[in-house]
């Protein structure tokens, strides 16, 4: 069964096609609302405004989480904020300025309707968030206070402190919590996506393992939709939650979804460098630090006197030189590659050399330590926590880390993946950041498709099966997909080998980010598509997972999760390899302009690569979705 | 609240709540916050009762006064006034026997609420640590309202049997407060049982006067500074002024003199006098 | 470089499930760097436990800056440990000396059952926000963000409030095994502002009720205060008791015009 990719864009000119689709699409009565069954898998910001709208509109709703409470799911650490076309700034903003930044910031590689679509309702997410209960930031005259953020040169970004993801996925939990004690949801916390299941090609049902008590079962449903979050744990090391994984869109993939652009993944700018082999995460500083701090590290690299030293003359404010107009607000991934790229002169700074310098000493002097403090207050003390070293004195050392994939399961126009009724939202979709997202622009894309999009779009395939009966979880195919996951957990515990999956998943890490990290060449590519398969294996003879299958066991958790970022790994790198240009997040060094900035290739890529599971990991089958531009002209990104 | 981990799917945990409501002033006290609320008004009653009688208490003092010619305990007097309070809207006694009842209400109300806290209390954590905790504010006084309120009420009913019904003390004599008083005091141990009673007393009230208002929802940030240095306060004054009666009659300050007028037979000479 | 600490004594509670008796077991662990968080110590005991073929010690953790509310340890009696206003997952071993023995436990209350080893239950702080932490807004129809506008004073305490992270710290501190820091948090975020006051009596009644039925009394202790890895006051405690207060006797029909 091969799969075709109709992104279904409606007719008709870019601003009304939302309208257009909406006026046009499939309804379901309200009193068949409740006739249908619908599993939202993850309760993040996508799946837990996506459960509550659905319950509100009167479907029966399922909602599953490995977290024990949906409020931890890992949005809640978003800090810096969430764009919105508001314009209260009255600086120039506008729908169109919205969707053209974010397009733009893509570097073109996002689906215009999409794109739009997104920033039309952009406005509508934060009057929701407001009437829910969301404490934004406020000026004293009591209206909402905005700040900037990379990428853009307007004041669209609203924000809630350093917290903006905890107030966000807090609103949106609150309002899945009322329909959770209200009877509209049903919630299963603690329990584990392991497969999918599909019937006639159409999405049935899910199967889950109950993380408490080892047990397996299906739940079978109308339509399924994944909010289930990015991979950006494949490193190893990023700015994710330790939980973060790839399983639930990988077990979609292997069921016949999809996986778009997996090579698009970001890395941040500022975050805290690693400091030694055992770290197990790295922790992002917010970008909005770089409304403030300047970036710069010592002309010599072999400089090593401290930072209040070094005198003027002999710092290098690297961002502010090279990009004059943005400076220290230039796009992530121009950011990133900068300071790599001073890293890699051996500018670095800090024990291990493996930082730059965000130095916060004028903007302290300009406006006082109190200011500073107001606004950056909690980042500075988790700063002093996790390096020891007091930011109002020292200036900051960050380094960028991965922190956010643009890429994931292909979802049309209706955010259904090529498999039908099943549904992908949130960071899990490959959906509207292009090539790369910008910075407040993830919460935003979560919220609208949770509230705005999906309750609209999946009555137009629901309408369709009305009154007609679905497979149940006692149809062959669950108790088939059953049997193989419970084989499969059972394989892990009696490996018996000698390394933690902790062990492989570090490795694995490893190579990715060297390989398919910041910086990739064919050669790289090549070499570890050669170096996964060889530790996949390793990992599947030399697996150790101690204790039983029948209670809590985090480590038998990890070594499923571990398998798929392996099998995913390969499929970065695959697609990194035919990708051969440069564009946003992905950066080919073989293509390149003389000053060392990304070198798109409109002619030949202006697509998205699909990928379809073929069930060799290494030999995956590759479609093509082109993009068609028809209101944004390609040019060159550029942020001087 | 038993500690039994359940499992399953949860939905529907805040329907079918509070469709069956007791009357209103019942269904406040039937939370630990409406509890706290009795707790914290009761408490009231209680300092604002242990504020007076201590400074009523200080007429002793004052020693004798003339009254109609005829040297008398001041304190004596004070009881008697007691008494006569609202004389003649109500018969003698009436009126103090409605602030009695207030009391004797104010502390079954306070004891009830103190029980069912402290029952809800352990059943929240049924299973104690089991290592050594370390605590950073929870001070001696707010671990041990419990017991520093049971040495109080056992206390009072001592402190009745001693003062009030003179059960417990061989030389009562109705009336004469003073006498009581030196009489009661002089004893050694007794004296002693006053003083651990009202330090007792001073914590319960260090805690007790912060607390409640927390309790009572009285928070504003221009007076919450001073909620701590009235608690420290009112314990402080409470403890020094009633720990300084045994000690000032074992001190012989307080000491009782035959010659001194009966508030009785003023009574009756007044009385007489009256006809 | 950075420092290391020679060796930690560590004494950690391990339980095999809900009903099963548990015991401290002891381990020595060696070499850790200052740069360590606290949680990354562990991770490396259990490498070493899982590659000696031992069972891995459970505990419960995720986002690893503080945020999300999953970590919960009682480290040397104290909740979140030794660190004020931190979490658990952000505790560095730089507070702590070589040689130390560091005692860890899981959260004890009746409401938050034992899972596994350090793991407990915290659903029923769920339960509370269901029976009336929210704002009953439905997606759609919200009039324009800045049509109600709201004083600083009044957005920045109900942020204050909202920061809470949903730990249960305030529980495992708390001599009483009380819920009131997250529930008056939880209360106050909403019941201050525009938004909530439609609800506001109805959500402080609802909430209490539900904390009542899993969760100890509040005797003003202070000890969730300190304890709380978001420094949340316990003035949000009489907050919510005045609403309740309120609740219980205002006419609601004049609920405008309070
Ligand atoms: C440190 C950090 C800071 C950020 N800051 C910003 C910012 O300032 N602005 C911005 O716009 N974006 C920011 N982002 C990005 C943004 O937070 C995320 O992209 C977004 O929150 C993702 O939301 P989500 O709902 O798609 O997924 P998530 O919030 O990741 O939720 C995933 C959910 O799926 C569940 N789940 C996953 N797999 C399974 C499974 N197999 N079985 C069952 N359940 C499963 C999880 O339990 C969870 O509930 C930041 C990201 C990071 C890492
Ligand atoms: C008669 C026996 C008494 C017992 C068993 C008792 C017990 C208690 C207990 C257990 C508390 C709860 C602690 C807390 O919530 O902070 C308490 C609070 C209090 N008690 Fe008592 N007590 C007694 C007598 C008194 C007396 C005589 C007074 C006053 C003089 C008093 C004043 C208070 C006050 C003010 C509080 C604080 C109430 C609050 O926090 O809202 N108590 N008492
Ligand atoms: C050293 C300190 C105290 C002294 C010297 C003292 C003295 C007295 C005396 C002399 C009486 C009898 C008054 C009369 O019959 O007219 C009395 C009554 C009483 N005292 Fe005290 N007292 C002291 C402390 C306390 C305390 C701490 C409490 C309560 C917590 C208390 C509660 C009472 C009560 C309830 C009565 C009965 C009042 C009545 O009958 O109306 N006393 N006290
Ligand atoms: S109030 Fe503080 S301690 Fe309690 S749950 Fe919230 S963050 Fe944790
Ligand atoms: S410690 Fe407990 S007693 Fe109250 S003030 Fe905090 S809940
Ligand atoms: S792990 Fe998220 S708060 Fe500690």
């Amino acid at each position: 069964m091969s799969i075709t990719l109709d992104s279904k864009i409606p007719a008709g000119p870019l601003e009304d096609k939302w309208d257009e689709f909406k006026a046009h699409e499939k309804l379901v009565n309200p009193a068949n609302k409740r006739k249908f069954k619908i599993i939202v898998v993850g309760t993040g910001l996508a799946g837990a405004s996506a459960a509550a709208t659905l319950a509100e509109l009167g479907y029966q709703v399922d909602a599953f989480t490995f977290h024990d409470s949906p409020r931890r799911a890992h949005s809640i650490a978003a800090q810096g904020g969430i764009n919105a076309a508001k314009n209260y700034k009255g600086d120039g903003d506008s729908v169109f300025r919205l969707f053209y930044d974010t397009v733009k910031g893509g570097d073109f590689r996002a689906r215009e309707a999409n794109v739009h679509r997104l920033a039309q309702v952009s406005v509508n997410i934060i009057d929701q968030m407001v009437a829910q209960g969301v404490p934004f930031a406020r000026e004293y005259g009591g209206l909402l206070d905005n700040r900037s953020f990379g990428g853009a040169q307007v004041s669209r970004t609203f924000y809630a402190r350093g917290q903006t993801g905890q107030q966000l996925l807090l609103g949106a939990y609150q309002q899945l919590a009322r329909q959770i004690g209200q009877g509209g949801v049903k919630l299963y916390n603690r329990m584990e996506l392991v497969d999918i299941v599909t019937v006639d090609g159409r999405a049935a049902g899910i199967v889950v393992r109950d993380l408490m008590t080892g047990e397996i079962s299906s739940h079978s449903a109308h339509a399924v939709v994944l909010a289930t979050g990015g991979y950006g744990n494949a490193f190893f090391l990023s700015t994710n939650a330790m939980a973060c994984n790839v399983t639930a869109a990988w077990r979609a993939h292997r069921k016949g979804a999809a996986f778009a652009n997996p090579c698009y993944t970001q890395i941040h700018p500022t975050c805290i460098p690693q400091a030694d082999d055992f770290q197990s995460k790295l922790t992002l500083m917010s970008e909005s630090l770089r409304n403030d701090g300047r970036v710069w590290v010592p002309k010599n690299p072999d400089d090593t006197r401290a930072a209040a030293d070094i005198p003027e003359g002999e710092r290098d404010y690297y961002l502010e030189r090279i990009y004059p107009s943005f400076g220290n607000l230039a796009p992530r991934d121009i950011a990133s590659r900068a300071a790599k790229r001073a890293v890699d002169n051996g500018q670095g700074v800090g024990p291990l050399k493996n930082g730059v310098y965000l130095d916060f000493a004028d903007a302290i002097s300009r406006l006082g330590q109190q200011t500073v403090k107001e606004r950056y207050g909690n980042l500075f003390d988790m700063y002093e926590r996790i390096t020891g070293e007091n930011p109002y004195e020292v200036p900051m050392r960050i380094y960028p880390a991965s922190h956010y994939t643009m890429g994931g399961l292909w979802v049309d126009y209706e955010l259904m993946t090529t498999v039908p009724g099943l549904y992908c939202a949130g960071e899990a979709n490959f959906s509207d950041h292009g090539a790369n997202r910008l910075g407040a622009s993830a919460l935003m894309q979560g919220l609208s498709d949770g509230y705005f999009v999906l309750p609209y779009t999946i009555s137009n395939y629901l309408a369709d099966w009305l009154n007609k009966p679905i497979p149940g979880t006692d149809h062959e195919a669950f108790k088939v997909a059953e049997q193989q996951a419970s084989d499969r957990f059972r394989q892990y515990l009696s490996i018996g080998g000698t390394r933690s999956p902790d062990y492989f998943h570090r490795e694995l890490g490893k190579i990715i980010w060297d390989y398919c990290g910041m910086e990739r060449t064919e050669q790289g590519l090549e070499k570890a598509l050669s170096e996964i398969p060889a530790l996949y294996d390793e990992f599947q003879k030399d697996l150790r997972v101690t204790g039983t299958g029948d209670s809590l066991n985090q480590t038998l958790e990890k070594a499923g999760r571990v398998e798929d970022f392996f099998e995913l790994g390969m499929l970065m790198c695959r697609d990194a390899l035919v990708r051969e240009e440069s564009c946003g997040g992905h950066f080919r060094a073989e293509h390149q302009t003389e000053e060392g900035e990304a070198l798109r290739n409109d002619d030949d890529f202006a697509h998205v690569t699909a990928w379809e599971w073929s069930g060799d990991p290494m030999a995956p089958v590759e479609h093509r979705e082109e993009l068609e531009y028809e209101v944004v002209q390609f040019q060159t990104r550029s942020y001087k | 609240m038993s500690q039994t981990l359940r499992r399953g799917p949860v939905s529907g945990t805040a329907v079918g709540r509070g469709a069956k409501r007791k009357p209103f002033l019942l269904d406040f006290y039937s939370t630990a916050v409406g509890k706290k609320y009795v707790m914290a008004i009761t408490g009231i009653i209680g300092i604002g009762f242990v504020v007076s009688h201590m400074i009523g208490n200080l007429k002793v003092y004052i020693g004798t006064v003339t009254e109609n010619g005829q040297e008398v305990y001041d304190i004596d007097i004070y009881g008697e006034f007691l008494r006569d309070i609202l004389v003649p809207i109500l018969p003698r006694t009436v009126f103090l026997w409605i602030l009695r009842g207030v009391l004797i209400g104010a502390v079954l109300l306070h004891i009830h609420a103190a029980y069912g806290l402290t029952v809800m209390n352990r059943k929240a954590r049924p299973v104690k640590y089991q290592s050594a905790r370390d605590y950073e504010v929870a001070n001696f006084a707010s671990r041990t309202m419990r017991w520093t309120g049971i040495i109080v009420a056992l206390f009072i009913l001592w402190h009745l049997a001693d003062l009030t019904w003179g059960w417990a003390n061989p030389d009562f004599v109705r009336g004469e407060v003073y006498r009581n008083l030196d009489a009661s005091l002089s004893r050694i141990p007794v004296a002693i049982l006053y003083i651990v009673a009202n330090i007792a007393l001073g914590t319960h009230l260090f805690h007790g006067t912060w607390s409640l208002f927390q309790s009572m929802g009285w928070n504003n940030p221009r007076f919450n500074q001073w909620r701590k240095a009235l608690a420290a306060g009112i314990a402080t004054i409470v403890v020094v002024g009633n720990v300084s009666f045994p000690i000032m009659t074992l001190a012989g300050v307080i000491e009782f003199d035959d010659s001194v007028t009966s508030v009785h037979e003023l009574h009756e000479d007044h009385e007489e006098a009256s006809e | 470089m950075s420092e290391k600490l020679t060796y930690i004594t560590l004494r950690i509670w391990r339980q095999g499930g809900p009903d099963s008796p548990g015991q401290f077991e002891n381990h020595v662990i060696e070499e850790i760097s200052e740069e360590a968080s606290f949680l990354e110590m562990l991770d490396i005991l259990n490498e070493q436990l899982i590659e000696a073929g031992k069972e891995a010690i459970v505990f419960d953790h995720d986002c690893r800056e503080g945020i999300c509310g999953t970590c919960s340890l009682m480290i040397d009696g104290k909740a979140h440990g030794p660190e004020k206003g931190t979490a658990t997952c952000q505790l560095h071993m730089r507070k702590f000396q070589s040689g130390d023995t560091i005692t860890i436990e899981p959260w004890r209350a009746s409401a938050f059952p034992i899972i596994k080893d350090l793991m407990v239950d915290r659903a029923p702080l769920d339960r509370i926000v269901e029976a009336g932490g929210y704002i009953s807004a439905e997606t759609g129809g919200a009039p324009d963000a800045n049509l109600i506008p709201i004083p600083k004073p009044v957005a920045d305490a109900s942020m204050d409030a909202a920061e809470c992270i949903g730990c249960g710290a305030c529980v495992a501190a708390c001599p009483n095994g009380a819920a009131n820091l997250f529930t008056g948090a939880k209360v106050t975020h909403l019941n201050l502002l525009p938004q909530g006051q439609a609800e506001r009596y109805k959500r402080a009644e609802a909430m209490v009720e539900t904390m009542d039925e899993y969760f100890g009394s509040c005797t003003n202790h202070g000890e969730c205060e300190a304890a709380c890895p978001k420094s949340i006051s316990i003035d949000v405690i009489a907050v919510m008791n005045a609403d309740y207060m309120k609740a219980k006797f205002k006419n609601r029909k004049k609920l405008s015009r309070t």
